[in-house]
C-alpha cells in the first residue's frame, strides 16, 4: 500500500507542466507581433491554398474502417504481450512451465477463434465494401417463401432497415 | 504467485461461470447461423437462442444449494443472490426473444443479428452480477452496454432510433469512464481490484487513503447510478426508451436494471464501512428519483416515455429496498429487493410486449392516441395490459402490490420512515399516469380520421404476455415460499 507522499513528484510535475504551457501560450500571445494578412489568417493546409469549407460531410464508412482497424491493433498488442510471456514462462519448474503454456495457449486460441469469427462476419456483411448495404430477403418480412431452387433475383432483395 | 511473479494458472470451477459462457457462446453460434444460412428466416436463430437460454437456466438452477465460493482467481463468485439474478436475466432475455420476431417483422427490421446481440447483452449482465472484482464488473457492464447501444439504433431509417442510440452511447461512454476512473482510485487505495479489499483498506485508518477510497467509490457510484437511472443521472432514460425499438426498450428496462441493481448491491455491500458517507447521499437520491420519475411521468403523452419515467421511479423504489437492507442488515434481508426486481421485470416486459403490438408495416405509433381502441383490435392483449398496469400501480393481488408493500415494511423496520412515506405518496401519484395508459387502450375510441396502428398478435407475443401475466398474478400467491427460498432457508 502506498502513502500519499509518493505521489508528490507527480503532482509537482503536473503543476510545472501546466505552468510552462500556460506561460508559453500567454507570453507569445502578449509579446508576439500581430500583423494579420488575409493569407496568414487562412487555415493552414500543408502550404496549399485552401479550397472550400472544412466542415464537409464525409461518409460514415470512415468510422467503420477505423473501428475495424482498431480491432486488428488490439489483437496484435494482445498477442505480442502474450508471446513474450509464453516463450519464457519461468514458472519454477518445466512441468509448471508447460502447464502454463498449455493454459495460456488455449485461452489465446479461444480469443483468436472469436476474433476470426468476428472478422468473417465483417467480410460476410460487406462492412468493408464501400457502397454496399446488407440486404434482407423478402421472406423475413413474412412474405410467402420463394421456391428454394430458383436463385433470388436482385430485385427481390430489400435494402436493410426497410429503405434508405 | 510463482517465483517470477506471474500468476499461476488458476484452478477453475467451470460450473460457476457456465451460464454466462453458454449464453455468450450460443450468441456466437447464432451469429454464425445468420452468416452462413441462406438468410430467409430467423426461426433457426430464435430456436437456438431459446434452447441456449433454457440450458443456461438449467445450469444456473442446479447450482442452488452448492456451497458459495469464488473461482478464476476470485474473479467469479457464486452465491444465492448472484444465481437468482442470473436466472432472472435469463428469463428476461427469454421473454424478450419470444415477442421480438413479430415486432421486428412489422417494423421491417428483422435483422438476424438482433438475437446474438441480445444474448451477449444478457451474458454481460450475468457477468456483472456474478463477480466481486471491479474490473470484471466493468467488462460485464461494457458487454451489456455496447450490445444495447447497437440494438437501440437498430431501426436505422428512423431518426429517433438513431438519436436514441447516439444519446445512449455518448452518455453511457461518459458513465463508463466515471466507473473506470473510480476503479483506478480504488485500486490506488487498496492495491487490488477485489471488492473485499475496500473494507481492509478502510480499516487501515490512513486518512489520505480513506480520501482516495471515498473519491473512487463516489465515481463508481455515479457510473452505476447512470445505469440504474437514478436522479440526477436519469436524463437519458426517456429519450432512449422512446427511440429504441420497443422490444429493445423492454429488455433495457428489465435486464439492464437487474444487472445494474445487482452490481450496485455488490459495491454497496463491500463499502459498508463507508456507510456514514453514502447513506445520506443515497437517501436523498432515492427520494428525488421516486418523486421526479413519477411527477414528470404525469406530463407525458407517449406510452414508451411514460414507462421510461416509470422505470426511473421504480429504480427509486428498488434503492429504498437496498438502503433498508444496508441500514439494518440483521432485521431486513434482501428478499424484498429481489422480489420487487422479479415483479418489476415481469410487469414491465408484459407492458412493453403489449405496446409492441402498435407496429405495422414499418411504422409504429406509441403515443396514447395510437393505443386508442386497442381493446377492439386485440381484446386479450388489452386485458393483460390492465393486469400489468394494475401491478405497476400496486393493486392487490398483483406482484407489484406485494413488492411495494414489502419494501414499505422494510423501510419502516430499518428506521427509514421518511422513505417509506415518500414511497407511499409516490405510489398514489403514479395511479394518474398508469391509468392514462389503460384509459387510452379502453375508453378512447379509434378515430376514423387517424386510424390507430396495430399489427397482428403473434403467437410469440401471446406467449410472452401470458407468461408475464401468470407470473405477475401467480407470484403473489406464493410469496412466503419465494421469500424463504430467497433467504436460503
Amino acid at each position: 500500500m502506498a502513502s500519499m507522499g509518493e505521489f508528490m513528484p507527480i503532482v509537482i510535475l503536473l503543476g510545472v507542466a501546466a505552468l510552462v504551457c500556460a506561460a508559453m501560450v500567454t507570453l507569445s500571445w502578449v509579446l508576439g507581433p500581430k500583423k494579420v494578412t488575409p493569407y496568414k489568417a487562412s487555415p493552414y493546409e500543408c502550404g496549399v491554398e485552401p479550397s472550400g469549407t472544412a466542415r464537409e460531410r464525409f461518409p460514415i464508412k470512415f468510422y467503420l474502417v477505423a473501428m475495424l482497424f482498431i480491432l486488428f491493433d488490439i489483437e496484435v498488442v494482445f498477442l505480442w504481450s502474450w508471446l513474450t510471456v509464453f516463450k519464457n514462462p519461468g514458472m519454477g519448474s518445466p512441468e509448471t512451465d508447460l502447464a502454463f503454456q498449455w493454459f495460456s495457449f488455449c485461452a489465446v486460441m479461444v480469443y483468436m477463434v472469436l476474433w476470426i469469427i468476428g472478422d468473417a462476419y465483417v467480410l460476410r456483411v460487406n462492412a468493408l465494401a464501400w457502397d454496399e448495404a446488407p440486404e434482407i430477403h423478402e421472406a423475413k418480412f413474412g412474405a410467402p417463401e420463394a421456391p428454394a431452387a430458383t436463385p433470388i433475383p436482385d430485385a427481390a432483395l430489400q435494402p436493410a432497415g426497410g429503405g434508405k | 504467485m510463482t517465483p517470477n511473479g506471474y500468476p499461476a494458472p488458476p484452478s477453475i470451477d467451470w460450473l460457476m461461470t457456465m451460464p454466462a459462457l453458454l449464453v455468450a457462446g450460443v450468441g456466437i453460434v447464432a451469429l454464425m447461423v445468420e452468416m452462413f444460412w441462406p438468410r430467409r428466416s430467423n426461426s433457426a436463430i430464435i430456436f437456438l437462442s431459446l434452447i441456449g437460454l433454457a440450458v443456461a437456466g438449467y445450469f444456473t438452477a442446479i447450482q442452488f444449494g452448492m456451497p458459495d465460493g469464488e473461482t478464476f482467481a476470485r474473479m467469479i463468485v457464486r452465491d444465492r443472490l448472484g444465481l437468482v439474478l442470473q436466472l432472472l436475466l435469463i428469463g428476461i432475455a427469454f421473454i424478450s426473444i419470444l415477442f421480438s420476431e413479430g415486432y421486428l417483422r412489422e417494423k421491417r427490421i428483422p435483422f438476424g443479428e438482433f438475437y446474438p446481440l441480445l444474448l451477449w447483452a444478457t451474458s454481460g449482465g450475468m457477468v456483472m452480477i456474478a463477480t466481486k472484482s471491479l474490473l470484471i464488473q466493468f467488462i460485464g457492464l461494457e458487454i451489456l452496454s455496447i450490445a444495447l447501444y447497437v440494438m437501440a439504433g437498430m431501426s436505422r431509417n428512423e431518426a429517433k432510433s438513431e438519436e436514441s442510440a447516439i444519446k445512449y452511447f455518448l452518455l453511457g461512454a461518459f458513465a463508463s469512464s466515471f466507473f473506470l476512473y473510480g476503479i483506478a482510485f480504488v485500486y490506488g487505495a487498496t492495491g487490488g481490484l477485489h471488492l473485499d479489499l475496500i473494507a481492509e483498506a478502510w480499516k487501515a485508518d490512513d486518512p489520505s487513503m480513506r480520501n482516495l477510497l471515498l473519491f473512487g467509490f463516489g465515481l463508481i457510484l455515479i457510473g452505476l447510478s447512470f445505469k440504474s437511472a437514478f436522479v440526477p443521472f436519469h436524463q437519458w432514460t426517456p429519450d432512449v426508451y422512446q427511440g429504441a425499438p420497443t422490444n429493445v426498450t423492454a429488455f433495457m428496462a428489465a435486464g439492464s436494471k437487474v444487472a445494474a441493481i445487482g452490481a450496485l448491491f455488490r459495491v454497496l455491500e463491500a463499502s459498508g464501512v463507508m456507510q456514514e458517507f453514502w447513506m445520506p447521499a443515497l437517501f436523498w437520491i432515492a427520494i428525488f428519483t421516486m418523486t421526479l420519475g413519477n411527477l414528470v411521468a404525469c406530463t407525458q403523452r407517449d406510452v414508451k416515455r411514460t414507462l421510461g419515467y416509470s422505470s426511473i421511479a421504480n429504480a427509486g423504489y428498488l434503492l429504498v429496498a437496498l438502503l433498508a437492507h444496508f441500514k439494518s442488515p440483521d432485521k431486513v434481508g434482501l428478499q424484498a429487493t429481489i422480489f420487487y426486481l422479479v415483479a418489476y421485470s415481469l410487469m414491465t416486459l408484459g407492458a412493453f410486449a403489449v405496446v409492441s403490438l402498435a407496429a405495422k408495416g414499418g411504422k409504429e405509433g406509441t403515443r396514447f392516441h395510437d393505443l386508442a381502441g386497442l381493446y377492439r383490435r386485440a381484446p386479450v392483449a388489452a386485458g393483460l395490459l390492465v393486469v400489468f398496469v394494475a401491478s405497476l400501480i400496486g393493486i392487490p393481488p398483483t406482484a407489484g402490490f406485494f413488492g411495494k408493500y414489502f419494501i414499505f415494511l422494510d423501510a419502516l423496520q430499518a428506521d427509514l420512515a421518511p422513505l417509506a412515506i415518500v414511497l407511499a405518496v409516490n405510489s398514489a401519484i403514479s395511479i394518474y399516469y398508469y391509468l392514462g395508459i389503460v384509459r387510452a387502450a379502453f375508453v378512447a375510441e379509434d378515430s376514423p380520421v387517424r386510424p390507430a396502428m396495430s399489427g397482428p398478435v403473434t403467437f410469440g407475443n401471446s406467449l410472452a404476455t401470458a407468461i408475464c401475466a401468470v407470473g405477475v398474478l401467480g407470484i403473489s400467491f406464493v410469496t412466503a415460499p419465494v421469500f424463504e427460498f430467497l433467504a436460503g432457508r
